[in-house]
């Protein structure tokens, strides 16, 4: 047994926990590497099915390929998929691109943080707890529909990991939410071994993280052991960058990097040309605290 | 063509708040060049700024509420790496409150590291988390004796600090530490690069031990320890599979294997063994979340434990163990926790305190009634229903508990011994006759398919003339007549055949509750819905009746007139209606699923 196959045994472990003790379970899917990982390990743990909704929280500026991959993946996987989104903001134009014209100090200003608040983490709870609309696909059409459910989910299923920044190594792998979403770090139960927290008050919910052990390397090498397919946004087509973490067009920076497939990104992550650098340092909102308290709030 | 991954290991620096983890652990990072480019002088130029004298604690502080409190609260993981392999270093906090956070790294710390401040000495958190890390299961300790430059880094003072930390490890039953190694995190001594301060200490530096230790063993030659996760059957797709899924904790199981699970004594060969993208296998071992498809369907839900004959595991209702509390709350007598043991919950409660060991001093202490926050103790405890585990020197997965008061996991621990309870010679007579049945041509399950429900038996308990046999009477007549298969168990039948050679004393009463336990066995194997009452055995035999039914639902019913709370599943004052206390007794079925 190696490394990824341990990491993937105890991600699979965690999922079954999860599928068990809660009834109204989601996962968020990202369209990123570290969520299509998180949807083939779920496939793992229930051999070959998935037996929950998938959560999107569509910005309405994220990349169209990345739309394109989403519904063309849950079509062939026949995923339940789920998208919310803050109609509202985006139609008040009250996000960082639509006012990013405006001097600084305008009171209509929006900043990069302050859309991330609205657009994911705002969205992102009220989808979560079923008081904004939620559309949901229909496989036979392939069109979004009104989802008529709106009870909240209880059980959270996220792809974060330790690695990829100071805050997210904070985390359990079964980690409570109280009413407001907000994550109280310096009240976490104690994790024993494999028994997780599982009980939860009525109106909390627990985001649970079967990927906390992995790194980004685990990832890659995971792709291509299991021949995961990804969005093309990650590798270089010609123009010599690539995106290495995915997000809103507006806030995204593609890096310097020729890789142009799956072992190029392993041997460039190998080669330490991209050691020295933070991962999600072409994501332009992560300032100093900012994400650290957004996270706290409820942002994934 | 692939190349092999990267060995890792996860490690845990504990150590009371400020003996120089953080410190520790910075430095570390640092010499390995592990740490993201320009965070170090970032850091640098951050304390210029504020006029704090640099610390390497403070590349750790990721989280502001952490550098506004002063000290780590957290698990924090990180990554650095040797030419050896790969470390997933947890940095554990060392204040008391943060107790339970210390707890979570270290529950899954292949190694550690404890920190002891040669100023300070061994202190009251050194010892508890020393007897920490021994029940927790952490076998692999290096003892990192810091701040070396504030004791002249004297030779006799590290000595004196190791002798009297190793006898107090061996005085509760640790495993003695690998090494003891003198060292200064602050200027960077024996961390990666060894001193030339303290020539007088010859052994590894701190990162050379580290890489010194070996991966433990897989656990596949151990006897086979399957604890059920859940059973699945998606139906998606015309997909037909009825899996049995979980992790196995140890030991190898293969394709036509007989196994046997535990509590239930109910048995199946492994037909296939299931996985989603992956080549078909015919054995498999510890350390995979695997699936099995089983040759004869059988009813088995989570919690049971999937093992070979000849080596199954304990079950009991009692068990004594070494814990840990961390509840605001204290745990009490009298009180029902919730007991969570591989992947069994059951109702659990405190029943003895065998002896509360202090960690202010290495002895142990007198009693208390309770056992209050961050208090170890060696306790023994019951058990609602009989589970299935091992003794920690059997087993690891298989011993390791935790106990959850309301929604919160308030403490965990280690089974030390099965404790006797009054069922075991019953358990054992149903374990030896079970695993030797000798099955019929037609399945449990071809039974259940036929007659629309499992077998279950359904007993009336309560006083001589409360109307029993009434209701038993019309519970029967109305499950046959909505179609099931049911038949009243009328104790006084047994009595008068199968019981007419015993002679009524009270000794006998443990061969009574033997002999209609079996019959009512035959009964269920017929997979009937058996209704029974009786007057010679009362609510106090179900747990001897249960123990000799392992394989079925037993369901109690208790007919009694006077309120109070009854012990019983349901509870009827005998003033109900016939039909209606058929109604009742039908839907206790169904919300145990034995009905539709
Ligand atoms: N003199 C001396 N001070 C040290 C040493 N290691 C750490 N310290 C100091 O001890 C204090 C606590 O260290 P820190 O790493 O934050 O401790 P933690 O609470 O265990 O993480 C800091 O002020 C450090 O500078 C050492 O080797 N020598």
């Amino acid at each position: 047994m190696d490394n990824l196959d341990q990491l993937e045994q105890q991600s699979v472990y965690i999922f079954r926990e999860a599928f068990r003790h809660f009834e109204r379970l989601c996962m968020l899917w990202s369209i990123g590497k570290d969520s299509t990982v998180l949807l083939w390990l779920a496939r793992k743990a229930f051999f070959g099915h998935v037996p929950f909704p998938l959560v999107h929280i569509d910005t309405s500026y994220k990349l169209p390929e990345m739309i394109t991959y989403r519904d063309k993946l849950a079509l062939e996987y026949k995923l339940t998929m789920i998208v919310g989104q803050n109609a509202d903001a985006i139609k008040a134009g009250r996000t960082f691109p639509a006012t990013q014209h405006l001097p600084d100090g305008h009171p209509d200003k929006v900043s990069r943080l302050e859309c991330c608040g609205l657009l994911k983490k705002d969205a992102l709870a009220n989808t979560l707890n079923g008081v904004w609309p939620r559309q949901k696909l229909n496989l036979k059409t392939g069109r979004y529909e009104l989802d008529p459910d709106r009870a909240p989910y209880h059980g959270v299923i996220v792809g974060a990991r330790a690695d990829e920044e100071g805050s997210r190594s904070k985390e359990r792998y079964f980690s409570p939410r109280d009413k407001n979403s907000a994550w109280d770090i310096g009240e976490q139960p104690p994790e024993f071994w494999n028994q997780f927290k599982t009980d939860f008050a009525p109106g909390t919910h627990v985001r649970i993280h079967p990927l906390l052990d992995w790194t980004e390397l685990h990832i890659w090498e995971y792709i291509k052991r299991e021949n995961i397919p990804t969005v093309s946004l990650y590798y270089d087509q010609g123009s010599g960058t690539r995106y290495r973490s995915l997000g809103c067009g507006p806030c995204q920076a593609p890096i310097q990097s020729q890789a142009k497939n799956v072992d190029q990104i392993i041997d460039e992550l190998k080669s330490g040309k991209l050691k020295n650098i933070a991962e999600r340092s072409g994501r332009l909102q992560d300032g100093k605290h900012g994400l650290e308290e957004l996270r706290r709030e409820g942002y994934m | 063509m692939t190349v092999p991954a990267r060995d890792q290991m996860s490690i845990v620096i504990v150590g009371h708040v400020d003996y120089g983890k953080s410190t520790v652990v910075g430095r570390l990072f640092a010499d390995t060049g592990s740490l993201p480019e320009g965070k170090l002088e970032a850091v640098r130029k951050e304390c210029a700024r504020t006029g704090k004298p640099f610390e390497y604690a403070f590349l750790l502080d990721a989280l502001s509420d952490e550098q506004d409190q002063g000290i780590t609260i957290d698990t924090a993981r990180s990554f650095f790496k040797t030419a050896k392999r790969d470390y997933i270093i947890i940095d554990a906090p060392g204040h008391i409150e943060f107790l339970k956070n210390m707890i979570s790294g270290a529950a899954r710390a292949e190694a550690a590291v404890l920190v002891i401040d040669a100023k300070e000495g061994i202190r009251e958190n050194s010892r508890r988390h020393g007897y920490l890390l021994s029940m927790l299961g952490v076998r692999k300790i290096v003892v990192a004796v810091n701040k070396m430059d504030l004791v002249n880094r004297d030779k006799a003072h590290f000595r004196k600090i190791e002798s009297d930390f190793r006898s107090f490890l061996k005085s509760i039953g640790s495993p003695d530490p690998e090494q003891f190694i003198p060292i200064s995190a602050i200027t960077g001594e024996n961390l990666s690069n060894p001193s030339d301060q303290m020539l007088w200490y010859r052994g590894p530096t701190l990162l050379s031990a580290l890489d010194q230790f070996e991966k433990a063993p897989a656990k596949g030659d151990r006897p086979l320890r399957f604890p059920v996760q859940a059973i699945y059957k998606f139906a998606a797709e015309g997909d037909d599979r009825r899996i049995v899924a979980g992790r196995i904790e140890s030991g190898r199981v293969k394709v036509g294997d007989r196994v046997v699970f535990s509590p239930s004594n109910k048995s199946s060969v492994i037909k296939n063994i299931e996985a989603f993208n992956a080549p078909t296998r015919h054995t498999i071992e510890a350390g995979w979340s695997t699936g099995f498809t089983l040759t004869e369907e059988i009813y088995i839900t989570r919690g049971e434990l999937m093992t070979h004959e000849t080596a199954p595991p304990l079950v009991s209702t009692r068990f004594r163990a070494n814990m840990i509390w961390l509840g605001k709350k204290p745990f009490e007598k009298n009180k029902d926790y919730k007991l969570k043991i591989h992947t069994q919950a059951v109702s659990v409660r405190l029943i003895e305190i065998n002896k509360l060991v202090d960690a202010t001093s290495s002895g142990e202490q007198g009693t208390r009634p309770f056992v209050g926050r961050h208090d170890v103790a060696d306790v023994t405890v019951e058990t609602r229903q009989p589970i299935a585990f091992d003794d920690i020197s059997q087993g690891e997965a298989t011993a390791r508990f935790v106990v959850v008061d309301g929604y919160d996991i308030a403490g965990g621990g280690i089974i030390i011994a099965a404790e006797k309870d009054n069922q075991e010679n019953f358990r054992e007579e149903a374990r030896l006759r079970d695993f030797h049945w000798i099955k019929g041509g037609v399945t449990a399950a071809e039974r259940g398919r036929r007659f629309g429900h499992p077998a279950a038996l359904v007993m009336f308990v309560g006083k001589t003339g409360v109307g029993k046999h009434r209701l038993a009477r019309a519970v029967e007549k109305t499950l046959f007549e909505s179609g099931r298969a049911a038949y009243m168990l009328d104790g006084t039948n047994v009595l008068l055949g199968v019981d007419s050679d015993m002679i009524w004393a009270q000794s006998t009463q443990q061969e009574l509750v033997r002999r209609f336990a079996e019959v009512a066995h035959l009964l269920l194997d017929a997979g009937l819905l058996v209704v029974s009452t009786t007057n010679a055995i009362g609510l106090a035999d179900v747990a001897s009746v249960q123990a000799l039914i392992p394989d079925f639902p037993v369901l109690t019913v208790e007919i009694r007139g006077e309120g109070g709370i009854s012990s019983a599943d349901m509870h009827l004052t005998g003033q109900e209606t016939e039909l209606d206390s058929a109604q009742k007794v039908t839907d206790l079925l169904t919300s145990r699923q034995i009905l539709q």
